[in-house]
């Protein structure tokens, strides 16, 4: 039943759209160059015909270094699924500039952010944001999401890599009371552990979750072996593994489900075709969620001259600097998304000359070919059609 | 890290042009180069400061413009009483003049392309003039900034239309040369998106046919569409209060006062009395200090207040203009102190004055042009 009102709601919502979409063509005839939006916008903040922006309708302090942003989302943003993660725009001293940030909340409650204070962008979402501000937004993306099947589920965090994470156990465990999660949650002190005493509750509340605490300021860096994950979780082997947080828990977490596949492997070969002794196997697959991903492989060259051929403007740039901050900082309109080389949104075509994975070293120097600017150095002149 | 510029690329920072012009005769290679040094230091000090006070300027005035662009219309609506009409008219006009001149002259140069702002951008922005931004963006930004004053390369030299310079040669044509500027005054902005086309490179085989016909296309859209706002749509919903006809003529005057405001500042930019003219061999070999010195004695200043220099997009500071056309324009009067210090230092003129007194000057110098050169005077006496 509550699906079916949902399902009406929604024709209702896309009924609507369409008959403004038309009305505000219509209007624009009044309007033109300009757009009814940018008149709208006089009263509303939210309204643009060129990018998608929200209110922001409450601050929750998490932490000492986080905080918690919900925000009422203009036209064209669709609701995300738990774990997804949505580019955020603010303007730090009048420069728009865009971090990615995991939705915390709920799958289908009011969009929400989880920020750690550890840098520009994100000092500002933490320290200066109130009620009214207006972040600029990307509809929500990615693909570290819930299985589409029903399956019993590890969840590694650290840090602030528990948000996707929380957005799942949200959406999953007070309405699914088949689900069964495990969550090892790894941070500094109890103090610093954003969403602890949420998650001691849901624990309490519903079985089908249990949350592991790690708290590295007592028992150490959590240990990747299999006994040590064992300890916290005897049945790891037969759960669908989700890690994210910073690049050495997550690099950690990548080599023991490597060696634990090898090891699989090796023994599945003598016992032959009698799968069923190889129980693990295949079981316990591993979904990773990197925030930042290391960029000094391909540094140490020199750069060389970029030219932005339709924005007609050239800048002479080192070889370490990616290609979207030197197009950004000239000023020049850059598609981005993630702006660490996993989402593909700020591909370009190279017209001419050579550019350098900064992740792999690799040159690049196909003319025609699309390079992901976001990690890409300039390896002496190149021309981009953008 | 990276340093910016916008194309064709940097000039030489040493060494000279084959001529320098008379009024920069007395200075030195050495000379002319320290003074495109401390220019540049003007701007990077503009650079360093630019911020979110500039941002938040000209969303004001984007604001105030919108507002009164949509209370000047919506007076219009009410036009069939007088004092609607006229309440209407000069809101309009106004918000016009805003909209072409501190709002969209200034975007297109890509003035606040560093706020990474989609909506107020170089390469988004359209304006509500009939010639469409990109073409504009190349005749002026493109041809016009870079060969500022150089007869026969800077096309806005009377926009091929005005005898303008001594230097062009006199054709029994120019005698209408005051007839010619009071007729366009009123229709500025189609004198503007007709030169934008480049009929005579064109004709010279200079522009090929596939951007004449994509030029016209994008124009008669852009005409279109202005056409039909200004004088059917909006007149339209204005007859549902009976003021139709009202509507009609308060957006048509509007549009002529904006027509003869941007034609008085824009004429005033750089044909008033004391500005130079340059043949090309006083820009060839031209260093970046050079051509610092071509732009200020090429161009010419108004002086008056605030209100003014919004109301002209601050191009009542068409000296710094020119020497920065990318720097945002809520800072030409801090950076005007500047250069008009360094100029007088290096003993360089520096043309500024009241509009009344600059139009003046401009409509003299189409008088005179409109005959042939007097013969020089003899030497004796
Ligand atoms: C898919 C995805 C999801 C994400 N989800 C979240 C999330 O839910 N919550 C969250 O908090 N973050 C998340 N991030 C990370 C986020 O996008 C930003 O990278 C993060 O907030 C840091 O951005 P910043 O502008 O604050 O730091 P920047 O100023 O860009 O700094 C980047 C890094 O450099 C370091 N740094 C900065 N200044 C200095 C200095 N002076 N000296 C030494 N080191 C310095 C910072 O510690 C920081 O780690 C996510 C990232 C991705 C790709
Ligand atoms: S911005 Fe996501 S891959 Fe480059």
């Amino acid at each position: 039943m509550r699906c079916m009102k949902n399902i009406i709601g929604r024709d209702y919502i896309v009924v609507m759209m369409i008959r403004f979409k038309k009305l505000a063509r219509a209007a624009s005839a009044l309007t033109t160059p300009l757009t009814p939006e940018d008149f709208l916008s006089l009263f509303n903040p939210v309204y643009s015909s060129r990018q998608l922006r929200g209110v922001v309708t409450r601050v929750v302090h998490e932490t000492e270094d986080s905080a918690t942003i919900y925000f009422r989302p203009g036209s064209g943003w669709h609701a995300h699924q738990a774990g997804q993660w949505a580019r955020i725009g603010v303007e730090l001293d009048g420069v728009r500039q865009w971090r990615s940030y995991s939705l915390s909340n709920a799958a289908d409650s009011e969009p929400a952010i989880t920020v750690k204070d550890a840098g520009s962008v994100s000092h500002v979402l933490v320290r200066d944001t109130k009620p009214g501000d207006i972040l600029f937004l990307a509809p929500p993306q990615g693909d570290f999401v819930l299985p589409e099947h029903p399956r019993s589920l590890l969840m590694l965090t650290a840090g602030s890599g528990i948000t996707p994470v929380m957005s799942m156990i949200r959406t999953l465990i007070p309405r699914r009371p088949d689900a069964d999660v495990v969550l090892i949650n790894s941070n500094s002190t109890p103090e610093r552990s954003v969403f602890r005493e949420e998650l001691d509750e849901l624990a309490d509340q519903f079985p089908n979750l249990t949350v592991r605490h790690w708290f590295t300021s007592v028992r150490g860096r959590l240990d990747f072996t299999a006994k040590a994950i064992a300890d916290l979780c005897p049945d790891w082997r037969d759960r669908a593994a989700y890690a994210c947080g910073p690049e050495s828990f997550l690099d950690d977490a990548e080599d023991l489900w490597n060696r634990e596949a090898a090891l699989e492997t090796a023994r599945a070969v003598p016992i032959g075709g009698e799968g069923a002794a190889t129980r693990p196997s295949g079981g316990s697959t591993l979904t990773i969620e990197r925030f930042s991903t290391d960029l000094t492989a391909g540094a140490g060259h020199d750069g060389g001259l970029v030219t932005f051929e339709q924005s007609d403007r050239e800048v002479q740039a080192d070889g370490a600097t990616p290609l979207l901050d030197v197009g950004e900082d000239a000023g020049v309109l850059m598609p981005s998304g993630c702006r660490m080389g996993i989402c593909h949104s700020c591909l370009i075509p190279l017209r001419a000359g050579a550019v350098r994975d900064l992740r792999t070293g690799e040159v690049h120097n196909e003319p025609g070919q699309l390079i992901q600017t976001c990690v890409s150095a300039a390896a002496g002149p190149v021309n981009l059609d953008l | 890290m990276t340093t910016t510029l916008t194309r064709p690329g940097a000039l030489a920072a040493s060494g000279h042009p084959l001529v320098r012009p008379d009024a920069a005769k007395h200075l030195t290679d050495a000379q002319v180069e320290e003074l495109g040094r401390e220019l540049d230091a003007v701007r990077d000090e503009v650079l360093a400061k630019r911020g979110a006070t500039d941002a938040a300027y000209i969303r004001r005035v984007i604001k105030v413009q919108r507002s009164l662009e949509f209370a000047g219309r919506g007076a219009l609506m009410f036009s069939k009483y007088k004092p609607a009409w006229f309440a209407g008219t000069a809101m309009l006009s106004v918000a016009k003049i805003l909209e072409n001149m501190e709002i969209g002259h200034n975007v297109l140069h890509g003035q606040w392309d560093w706020m990474r702002d989609p909506d107020i951008h170089s390469t988004t922005w359209e304006w509500d003039f009939v010639t469409p931004a990109r073409s504009w963006q190349h005749t002026h930004n493109d041809l016009h900034h870079r060969w500022t004053n150089v007869i026969g390369k800077d096309k806005d030299i009377g926009y091929n239309l005005l005898r303008m310079d001594p230097d062009q040669p006199w054709k029994p044509f120019n005698l209408g040369n005051p007839l010619y500027n009071a007729l366009l005054a009123p229709v500025f902005e189609w004198g503007i998106a007709v030169y934008d086309l480049e009929i005579l490179e064109y004709k010279e085989g200079l522009k090929s046919k596939e951007a004449m016909h994509r030029d016209l296309k994008a124009m008669g859209k852009k005409v279109l569409t202005q056409f039909s706002k200004d004088y059917a749509a909006t007149p339209a919903v204005a007859m549902l209060t009976g003021s139709g006809k009202q509507a009609l003529y308060g957006t048509l005057a509007a549009n002529a006062i904006r027509n003869f405001w941007a034609h008085a500042v824009i004429f005033c930019g750089h044909f008033p009395d004391g500005t130079d003219t340059f043949t090309e061999e006083e820009v060839d070999g031209e260093t970046r200090g050079d051509w610092y010195v071509r732009q200020m004695i090429g161009s010419a200043n108004i002086s008056g207040s605030r209100l003014m220099h919004l109301m002209t997009g601050n191009l009542s500071h068409q000296i710094e203009h020119h020497c920065f056309p990318d720097l945002p324009s809520n800072r030409y009067a801090e950076v005007a102190v500047k250069v008009r210090e360094i100029t007088s230092r290096y003993k360089l003129p520096y043309t500024t004055g009241p509009l009344p007194k600059q139009v003046g000057s401009t409509w003299a110098k189409i008088f005179k042009l409109a005959l042939p050169n007097r013969a020089p005077k003899a030497a004796t006496a």
